[in-house]
């Protein structure tokens, strides 16, 4: 009598974990098949670039072969010429300095801004918090006109000091944005705490806030460098010397002349220019993600 | 370690009145708990002592100087919080010699004060971890050994214990006992838990809508209850309230609590509730002064039969619920001594605990 009250519920169990299994196993190949679309789509055109910039020119200019395999060998001639013979590396060094400078200034600016907007409650904080965002919603193909005006009254027009000048009101935005976001998620009893402990603003900042907020720092230390690394308009608009300009453009208006285009070494060239946030990306990925889903996880 | 004073405290948030005129002298030494329901002003009060709230009047001292105006830093008090609130970045060394470090004390005395809060709390062996490492018990140990350390003249305990679990809450409360025991700092702690405050404190500060109800030491709190809330509020299961008349009888006095029940008012009471005579007032009794007829020793007993309602063993004891004309009763009886629900059982009321209240004031007579 036992056995038979028993087994029922088991059978219906047993099914009811088998339907779950295969539920699983068709989500499973659901999420495989297209990830797999994505991953071929997003990665086509680096694949494009590696085997375009393998090439010789002569392989390139001879239009009967399939352009994405290479037919007469790999070469480096493309790097070659590319990094000996045209001023990518003055592009390159310009890049550095201007988006060093860029992600330390915003690092700075939008670290005390949120500090000070996110844990001291002072009257109008929120609405001054709500005004910054608002500022990075104009984008900055409207801003650069009036821009311009502003970095030729005080002589930067044509020079990548004019970037490290301009470059943060498209990144302090945004980036102080985040870090709100990250300091209003710690609890406040960790200020109160420090308080007690005998901190004072700047050492609870320095000692307490800036270390726990870490994983949001990283957050928006790599999208201030992202978007200074490969902003356009801007560079586009105010430098107009080699020996002044950043990768985006430089490598686009020394490679293209009139109608020619130096398909190998352009495709090097954007090949070395995406190498650093590549890099940049493949260690600080985890930070990345958990600062910018801090307040979705966080009481 | 010094005395907390409060003087006619008054905290506003607008227009809202969150502690109303709160005056409170701790001596030295002591441990005091602030109890209540959420909202009743106890963690204002305290944040008020600690400096983390602005007072909007009055006055509070500590060590006999006024504090009103100085920074949490300067008031050398120390807070555990109910999350804790330890540096997730640091180890546990370094959370409990933060303080320390910040007031500039030489490396030597900070190292020998940490490890003399650890062998007090028993955390030696995690100072090299991180918060993230620890349980919920080790944590509050470590929020604790932050507090000691820094030799502080007061303690302030915001509802340490409310995020432990049951069995982990009752283990932490001994330990804080034996702490305060051992350092002696006055301490002020706050709690909503009625057991938590009768069980660890000196006074016991009864605080309802902003406002004290009563304070006394817990044993004063629960024989001799001052308002209906003080009444209800200390004591688990609550206090029984059952709407009565007073009724003269002969030279002495009965309270009727419906047309078949009634009992003889204690010769001890008669003068001090004469006045109240034919008066609608609430009795108050305890469950545990509600017992079986024989068997346990519950004073001077008047027995009265009733139809129970609903029973729930415990274990040590069952829990009996019968109506006195609609209002839920609650007895506490010996296990052996229950019956079943639905049947009638003799019950002895120990009328020597019993309460009187006058609704219309709350105030117990």
């Amino acid at each position: 009598m036992s056995t038979a009250i028993l087994t029922a519920p088991s059978a219906k169990r047993i099914s009811a974990a088998s339907s779950l299994k295969r539920n699983r196993r068709w989500a499973l190949i659901m999420s495989y098949f297209f990830l797999i679309c994505f991953a071929i789509f997003f990665l086509l055109p680096p694949y494009y670039m590696v085997v375009t910039s393998l090439k010789s020119d002569a392989e390139m200019a001879r239009l009967a072969t399939n352009p994405w395999f290479i037919f007469d060998g790999a070469t480096l001639d493309q790097f070659r010429i590319l990094l000996g013979q045209t001023d990518f590396l003055i592009f390159f060094k310009n890049t550095i300095i201007v988006t060093v400078c860029v992600v330390a200034i915003t690092m700075v600016i939008s670290v005390l801004a949120a500090f000070s907007l996110g844990r001291m409650k002072f009257w109008g904080s929120g609405m001054l918090a709500t005004g910054i965002f608002l500022t990075y919603l104009v984008p900055d193909t409207l801003l650069f006109i009036p821009m311009f005006q502003i970095v030729k009254s005080i002589g930067l027009l044509n020079s990548y000091w004019g970037m490290v000048l301009v470059y943060p009101t498209l990144t302090v935005p945004f980036c102080t944005w985040i870090m709100i976001g990250y300091f209003q998620s710690i609890p406040k009893e960790l200020d109160e705490a420090a308080l007690i402990d005998g901190a004072g603003h700047m050492q609870m900042l320095f000692k307490i806030f800036i270390p726990v907020a870490l994983p949001g720092i990283i957050a928006a230390m790599i999208f201030a460098f992202t978007v200074s690394w490969a902003a356009f308009v801007y560079p586009m608009a105010f430098l107009y010397s080699s020996d002044q300009q950043v990768l985006t453009v430089g490598t686009v208006t020394s490679l293209i002349r009139g109608d020619v285009y130096k398909w190998g070494m352009l495709m090097a060239g954007a090949l070395l220019a995406a190498a650093p946030p590549l890099v940049i990306y493949a260690f600080l990925m985890d930070y990345y993600i958990a600062g910018l889903t801090a307040g979705a996880t966080k009481g | 370690m010094a005395e907390v004073a409060l003087r006619n405290v008054v905290k506003k948030y607008d227009d809202v009145l969150a502690v109303s005129n709160v005056s409170i002298d701790i001596p030295n030494h002591e441990f005091v708990v602030l109890v209540g329901p959420s909202g009743c002003g106890k963690s204002t009060t305290l944040r008020m002592i600690a400096g983390l709230e602005e007072i909007t009047g009055g006055e509070i001292s500590i060590g006999g100087e006024v504090v009103n105006d100085l920074p949490p830093k300067d008031r050398d008090i120390a807070m555990v919080f109910q999350n804790y609130a330890l540096y997730p970045h640091m180890t546990v060394a370094e959370n409990m010699s933060f303080g320390l470090k910040l007031r500039k004390f030489p490396k030597a005395e900070i190292k020998a004060r940490v490890d003399n809060a650890a062998k007090i709390l028993d955390i030696t062996e995690l100072l090299a971890r991180r918060p993230k490492q620890l349980s919920g018990g080790q944590r509050q140990r470590v929020a604790m050994g932050r507090a000691i350390v820094r030799n502080p003249k007061v303690f302030l305990f915001d509802e340490p214990l409310s995020n432990l679990d049951a069995k982990l809450r009752v283990q932490m409360r001994t330990e804080i006992k034996r702490v305060h025991q051992k350092v002696k700092t006055t301490t002020v702690y706050v709690t909503h838990d009625q057991v938590e405050a009768m069980t660890l404190a000196d006074r016991v500060v009864v605080m309802n809508g902003g406002k004290i109800e009563q304070i006394g030491t817990p044993n004063d709190l629960y024989h001799h209850p001052k308002t209906r809330f003080v009444a209800g509020f200390i004591g688990s299961p609550a206090m029984n309230f059952i709407p009565a008349k007073l009724e003269a009888n002969g030279s002495g006095l009965k309270i009727r609590l419906s047309s078949q029940l009634s009992f003889q008012v204690p010769d001890s009471r008669t003068a001090r509730y004469r006045g109240a005579i034919g008066k609608d007032l609430l009795f108050g009794l305890r469950p545990e002064h509600i017992t079986e007829t024989r068997g346990r020793e519950n004073g001077v007993g008047q027995e009265f039969p009733v139809t129970l309602d609903v029973v729930e063993p415990m274990g040590m004891e069952t829990m009996v619920f019968f109506k006195i004309e609609g209002t839920e009763v609650c007895g506490r009886v010996e296990p052996s001594a229950a019956k079943g629900s639905g049947e009638i059982m003799q019950l002895r009321a120990n009328l020597d605990q019993m309460h009187l209240i006058d609704p219309a004031t709350n105030v117990v007579l």
